[in-house]
């Protein structure tokens, strides 16, 4: 929110992280900052580390060695203190979603709120049917079941639970893959959408170059072991082959010259 | 889990206040409208009495921050008074949270989210009876798939077209058989040796000792060899099918092989069958004599009885027969095994939860019917005296 930081302010800062894992060295060094308020798209080929990269950042995974600052709080070391009270302040879109398949779409939204606020039942209902319509569901969707869903459809429900709390920060990963481009394009906007009107600062880890256009403000390209960070324009006049072939191949142009 | 002490840090607490004397009267919001702040503010915007008055200011300018929870019960008080035609002029807000109060007010009030209804008698009725019908349905699904299993391994076996799927058979001869040596052979000794500590203390008083050797005899080769390592067999083995399969329902890789026009009882359920049926006779011989082994230990400790003298009385006591017995059931216990394993593992659905489920339902299933079709045995066996 916006009177938890100033915007430009850094919230997330990734230094000299390497992620290794048996021969292959996935994280050579990797510097990154994401500032408050902004969406930073992540891209790289497939295997090049965008998930774990991710899973660094929120303590699922820990890394061989660098440090990883979110709102202050180092997150590198997966049993700290200091990762309590942060799960809060963030959410977190798995790439299928991850709703608890036991658990109606409603009583998804509602895990956080039970575990971190006293809310009854009624109050909680009532704000797990809000989320529902903030990311654009039907309201019958709140008594169904995950298996229920399509693809898309949990997609959005596990925006929703990210959502239950407000968080400050987003974490979606690749939050398009596996929808139509139609459903892509909807689901970008609305990630647009509630960056803008609910003060987010988004993570958006994609292989969709329309997603990219359409909501990220800066570029993260992993690439090499290493990163690269600016916009579009500049990162396509990159020399490095892969980021050259990713923003003006064949399918780069078509996305870049559509969006004009 | 409810937390005593919410870990949301809140700076100034969230506040309402409703000024009745001013003309019109306001409803003065301050601090901060957050989630951790919601159910307080719910429990105070449901007090307040609004009286008769046709219109109401809304004043929210003091708010500190404001959050979808918070922006989302300013709102259903704006509603709520609008519903009741009074006009409200407002909400004042700061100048940042217009964009999200806007944005809420712009969804449709969502109906109330349907709860499941308290179970009643009715609703046991009519569980019971479905419990039922699933029962049946599912008896006669497993006679179908009992059926064409058999249609399977009959043209499997006697066409020369198609070869039995011979590695994939000894892998599960392997994995069935070879690895459960260890855990069915410590589970036979130990039974073994409870069986003839058992049995030398109550023979003892009549002065039959010896009789314990008959006894731990006939009792492990007819019956429980066979029965625990049958039972071992299906925690282990049986679940393993259902739940290899039933994984393999889940990322699709059964259609797959359907597909590619590969028939999946063949691939996945003939081997399993046939590897169990050849692996779990010969586990079940290891186990009666390990099993017998461990009676002779504890019969040397408990009783003195030294090898040689626990071997003759053993050879008397003891036919071909009796191991016979035993050993005839296990292949029919390995079919059931198997067949219940994979029938569950196919009827998985496309979610993780379900593989568990069916998972445990096959052990519980599959150990049932082998104590029924022990007991269906012995009436057999006692009626062609055996």
């Amino acid at each position: 929110m916006v009177k938890r930081g100033s915007p430009g302010e850094v919230v997330i800062r990734v230094r000299g992280l390497v992620n290794v894992f048996g021969e292959t060295v996935i994280h050579d060094h990797v510097d990154l900052d994401v500032l408050r308020g902004e969406v930073l798209g992540v891209v790289g080929g497939s295997g090049a580390g965008k998930s774990v990269l991710l899973r660094s950042i929120v303590g699922l995974n820990r890394p061989q060695s660098g440090s990883i600052t979110v709102l202050g709080e180092e997150t590198a070391e997966i049993d700290s203190e200091s990762l309590k009270g942060l799960q809060v302040r963030w959410g977190v879109l798995f790439q299928e979603g991850a709703l608890f398949s036991s658990q109606t779409v409603a009583q998804n939204i509602q895990v956080p709120m039970r575990r971190w606020t006293n809310m009854g039942q009624e109050l909680m209902d009532e704000l797990a049917a809000m989320k529902l319509a903030l990311v654009g569901l039907p309201p019958d969707t709140a008594a169904k079941y995950p298996s229920e869903l399509s693809g898309g459809m949990k997609k959005r429900a596990g925006l929703a639970r990210a959502l239950a709390l407000d968080p400050e920060l987003l974490f979606l990963d690749e939050p398009t893959s596996g929808l139509d481009p139609i459903s892509a394009a909807h689901f970008d906007e609305l990630v647009r959408n509630l960056q803008q009107s609910l003060g987010l600062t988004v993570f958006l880890v994609t292989h969709d170059i329309d997603s990219l256009r359409a909501a990220a403000d800066r570029i993260a390209v992993l690439v090499n072991r290493i990163i690269r960070v600016g916009t579009i324009a500049t990162l396509s006049r990159d020399p490095d082959p892969w980021i050259h072939e990713y923003f003006c191949g064949v399918r780069g142009h078509a996305a870049l010259a559509e969006h004009g | 889990m409810r937390n005593l002490a919410p870990p949301i840090r809140i700076d100034s607490p969230a506040s309402v206040r409703l000024e009745g004397n001013a003309r019109p009267p306001r409803l003065v919001l301050g601090g901060e409208w957050v989630v951790a702040e919601a159910e307080r503010m719910d429990q105070a915007l449901r007090t307040l009495k609004f009286g008769g008055s046709p219109e109401i200011a809304i004043d929210g300018a003091a708010i500190t921050v404001l959050d979808s929870a918070g922006a989302w019960l300013i709102l259903r008080v704006q509603r709520d008074l609008e519903s009741r035609r009074v006009h409200v002029s407002g909400p004042a807000l700061p100048d940042r949270y217009q964009s999200l109060y806007l944005r809420l007010a712009a969804e449709q009030p969502a109906a109330p989210i349907p709860h499941p209804r308290r179970r009643s008698l009715e609703d046991l009725l009519e569980r019971i009876g479905r419990g039922t019908m699933h029962v049946l349905h599912q008896t006669y699904d497993l006679v179908g798939f009992l059926g064409r299993i058999a249609v399977e391994t009959w043209e499997a076996v006697t066409s020369p077209r198609r070869e039995l799927p011979l590695p994939a058979f000894v892998q599960q001869i392997e994995e069935t058989g070879l690895s459960a040596l260890p855990i069915v052979g410590m589970l036979a000794f130990l039974l073994g040796v409870v069986l003839a500590y058992q049995g030398a203390d109550q023979l003892k008083r009549f002065g039959a000792q010896i009789y314990t050797i008959d006894f731990l005899g006939i009792g492990f080769l007819r019956e429980l060899g066979g029965l625990v390592t049958a039972i071992i067999v299906a925690g282990r083995s049986g679940s393993a099918f259902t739940a290899q399969i039933g994984t393999m329902r889940v990322n699709e890789e059964t259609d797959a092989l359907q597909t590619i026009g590969l028939n999946v009882a063949e691939i996945l359920v003939l081997p399993r069958v046939l590897g169990l049926v050849i692996a779990l006779p010969l586990l079940t011989f290891f186990a009666d004599v390990v099993g017998v082994v461990g009676g002779m230990v504890m019969t040397y400790f408990d009783l003195g009885i030294t090898f040689p003298a626990f071997m003759r009385e053993f050879e008397s006591a003891v036919t071909l027969r009796t191991l016979a017995v035993g050993l005839v059931k296990a292949p029919v216990f390995a079919f059931v095994i198997a067949m219940v394993g994979c029938f569950e593992g196919l009827r998985v659905e496309r979610n993780a939860a379900s593989v568990g489920r069916l998972t445990t339902r096959s052990v519980v299933e599959a150990i049932f019917l082998i104590i029924a079709l022990d007991a269906g045995f012995s009436v057999l066996f006692s009626l062609v005296g055996f």
